[in-house]
């Protein structure tokens, strides 16, 4: 149960799936405990994406198992609804609703699925806010916020549920590199509160800064994985060796 | 050029002189086509106020306006009517304060067109003292809705309620009246005629195809087999077959297959043929806008708990219908206009009207253009103010969009 905390708050036994009769994901184990900060890291089109999707069922999985904080992700609809309000997600591309000013955005899931009064859920929203670092950006639309800001709100956004796990595909790659900083800086603060967090990423300043364990993905496998130490000092297999030399050298 | 910066003269009209020398008279071929253009445009305008003023003959209007209005509704039921369109102005009014941004134009419009009604100099004896000064308590309660309105008792939803209600009283209760009352003897819609028809048919028609296209677009992307194949094949069928022939089917196939005491009313008949028609072509303009809404909205939505419910009506939608509002509207304008084609089942809109006026008198008979035209005007003023609100709220959705 998850009051206990030796229990793992996700546990990934042999997840597979396919796209089509392409195997995307080759039998996946993973195990997170409560608190623990996560990277995956790997070539393009390794499955990375794919995998972090399968822990909210934004992809389904077809073969194994999938644990969410003592929720099995099965077809029942139940279950799903239960471990998205446990998880938050953070995209690439923000995602941020366009019709909808950035208090809106983060009050909108509080409100509709929480059910809280629109008072509490403004409240909660501009504490958020404070904590990004842009509150007085809660009355413009997202199409007036630069990049950095917009993919601040999306975290503020998906904290507004209070989740247990938060959930990040490449939050910062579609940012020009002077709005990373402030993304980052968001995450290192969230991760040192005591989040339990995954985090798809090739920000290794970001890994060795606050992760508990690196997992190395490639052709839809966990190829390698470690501490910081252990990947970066010393890594085991070729192609991690490999490809670290290849991101690290920029 | 001259670029005096004396700041004493009046800035205007050396502005507008420039502006006419800039744009119209730069170079001698743009002055010679403005010139032969002003001559053109005099030429036009002139023959066609002299033709309006002197050459053109009003009567079969002006004989007969409340044919054109309300048709042959009985005339000393004609309160109801009268009391109708007090409603709806005192409506128009409390939502011009409260849109006054789409309705600003509409209203000062009506609000002049309802007063001078209720003056102008016609020697025609339907037209009572009574209706003149229904006429111009409709133009006061006008501007009497628009004060409410600006206030603050009345807001957006609660106006949205008092016009469903006034709606459905009007349409189903005080039109139709009541059988055996002696308040409100019912009337048949045989007798209803006119604008009246002409106006029930198409507001009825644009607020029922409305919702109902926007249910079968979401129906057509369902994952239910059922509702999707339902949805496609109502769209496809109903956009393969012209207006004409579905008025039809509406007004004679229904009155044959279902017994005499059930009969829908004929009105109603041709109120769904059009309803049924709109839809189909409301759900493509719709089905438009959702397949613009990225993915990754949706993906959003559902990973913050949203159900699929709520994803629809409070993510995909709003942003789907605000970018077809330019092609739901030109589908409602459409509409409007289409509503004329139930002359040939029979119902006697304006433009049935019309054309039974020319036959009231051989006099008339050819006085085709006056009538035609005068309908055309009708037509032109309502189309021209729909569209015109259109633009106003593409550009007040505009804002803040990325
Ligand atoms: N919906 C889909 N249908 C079919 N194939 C897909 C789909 N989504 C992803 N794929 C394929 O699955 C593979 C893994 O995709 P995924 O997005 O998980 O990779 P990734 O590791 O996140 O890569 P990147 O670093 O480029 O984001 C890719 O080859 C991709 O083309
Ligand atoms: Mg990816």
């Amino acid at each position: 149960m998850s009051t206990e905390p030796q229990q793992p708050i996700i546990v990934c036994k042999d997840v597979h799936k396919w796209f089509g009769s392409f195997h995307v994901l080759r039998g996946i184990n993973m195990e997170v405990q409560k608190g623990e900060v996560v990277v995956i890291f790997g070539p393009s089109g390794s499955g990375k994406s794919t995998f972090i999707r399968t822990i909210n069922r934004l992809e389904e999985h077809q073969r194994g198992t999938i644990i969410v904080d003592g929720i099995e992700l099965t077809h029942d609809v139940r279950n799903v609804e239960a471990v998205r309000m446990e998880t938050g997600m953070v995209f690439q591309q923000f995602n941020l609703f366009p019709h909808l000013t950035v208090l809106q955005n983060i009050t909108l899931a509080p409100i509709w699925v929480r059910k809280w009064p629109k008072d509490k859920a403004e409240k909660v929203a501009m504490e958020l806010l404070e904590r990004v670092g842009i509150p007085e950006q809660a009355p413009k639309y997202p199409g007036q916020l630069s990049g950095g800001q917009q993919q601040r709100v999306a975290i503020a956004r998906a904290l507004a549920m209070q989740p247990k796990i938060m959930l990040f595909d490449e939050p910062t790659s579609a940012l020009d590199p002077e709005m990373i900083k402030e993304v980052l800086d968001v995450m290192i603060q969230l991760a040192r509160s005591g989040m339990t967090m995954l985090v798809v990423t090739h920000e290794m300043g970001f890994a060795r800064a606050v992760a508990d364990r690196m997992y190395f993905f490639d052709q839809g496998q966990i190829v390698e994985s470690g501490t910081p130490q252990e990947i970066f000092n010393n890594p085991k297999e070729d192609r991690t060796k490999l490809f670290l030399s290849q991101i690290l050298q920029h | 050029m001259n670029t005096t910066s004396d700041s004493v003269t009046p800035p205007a009209p050396p502005r507008m002189l420039e502006w006419i020398q800039k744009n119209l008279f730069n170079g001698w071929l743009n002055s010679a086509l403005t010139l032969i253009a002003l001559v053109f445009l005099y030429f036009v305008v002139v023959s066609s106020a002299r033709w309006a003023f002197f050459t053109a003959d009003w009567r079969p209007v002006t004989t007969a306006p409340l044919l054109f209005l309300v048709g042959q509704y009985p005339r000393e039921q004609l309160w109801r009517p009268g009391l109708s369109m007090l409603l709806s102005t005192f409506m128009i009014g409390i939502s011009w304060g409260i849109w006054p941004r789409y309705l600003k134009a509409f209203s000062i419009f009506l609000v002049v067109l309802l007063a001078g009604m209720a003056i102008v100099p016609l020697e025609t004896p339907t037209i009572t003292l009574g209706i003149r000064a229904a006429f111009l308590a409709a133009s006061l309660l006008i501007y009497a809705g628009y004060l409410l309105g600006r206030s603050k008792f009345v807001n957006a939803r609660l106006a949205v309620m008092l016009w469903t209600v006034i709606a459905v009283l009007i349409s189903l209760v005080l039109l139709p009246g009541i059988p055996k009352s002696s308040a409100l003897p019912s009337v048949p819609t045989t007798a209803w005629g006119g604008l009246l028809i002409t106006l029930l048919l198409a507001i009825g028609g644009i607020l029922l195809s409305f919702p109902i296209g926007v249910l079968l677009a979401l129906g057509r992307r369902s994952s239910l087999p059922v509702v999707k194949v339902f949805s496609i094949l109502f769209i496809e069928v109903i956009r393969g077959v012209p207006l004409v022939t579905i008025l039809f089917m509406f007004s004679v196939i229904l009155a044959l297959f279902l017994p005499a005491e059930s009969r829908i009313d004929r009105i109603l008949r041709a109120l769904m043929g059009m309803v049924v028609f709109s839809a189909a072509y409301t759900a493509e303009n719709v089905r438009g806008g959702l397949q613009a809404i990225p993915p990754g909205q949706v993906e959003a939505a559902k990973a913050l708990g949203l159900n699929g419910f709520q994803t629809t009506t409070l993510i995909v939608l709003p942003q789907a219908l605000r970018l077809v509002i330019p092609a739901i509207v030109g589908q409602f304008i459409s509409l409007f206009k289409d509503t004329t084609l139930v002359v040939i089942v029979g119902i006697n809109d304006l433009l049935g009207v019309g054309n039974s006026v020319l036959k009231l008198s051989p006099e008339f008979f050819r006085l085709q253009m006056e009538v035609y035209l005068f309908i055309a005007a009708i037509f032109w003023v309502f189309s021209y103010f729909m569209s015109y609100a259109s633009l106003q709220l593409e550009k007040s959705l505009g804002v803040g969009e990325r």
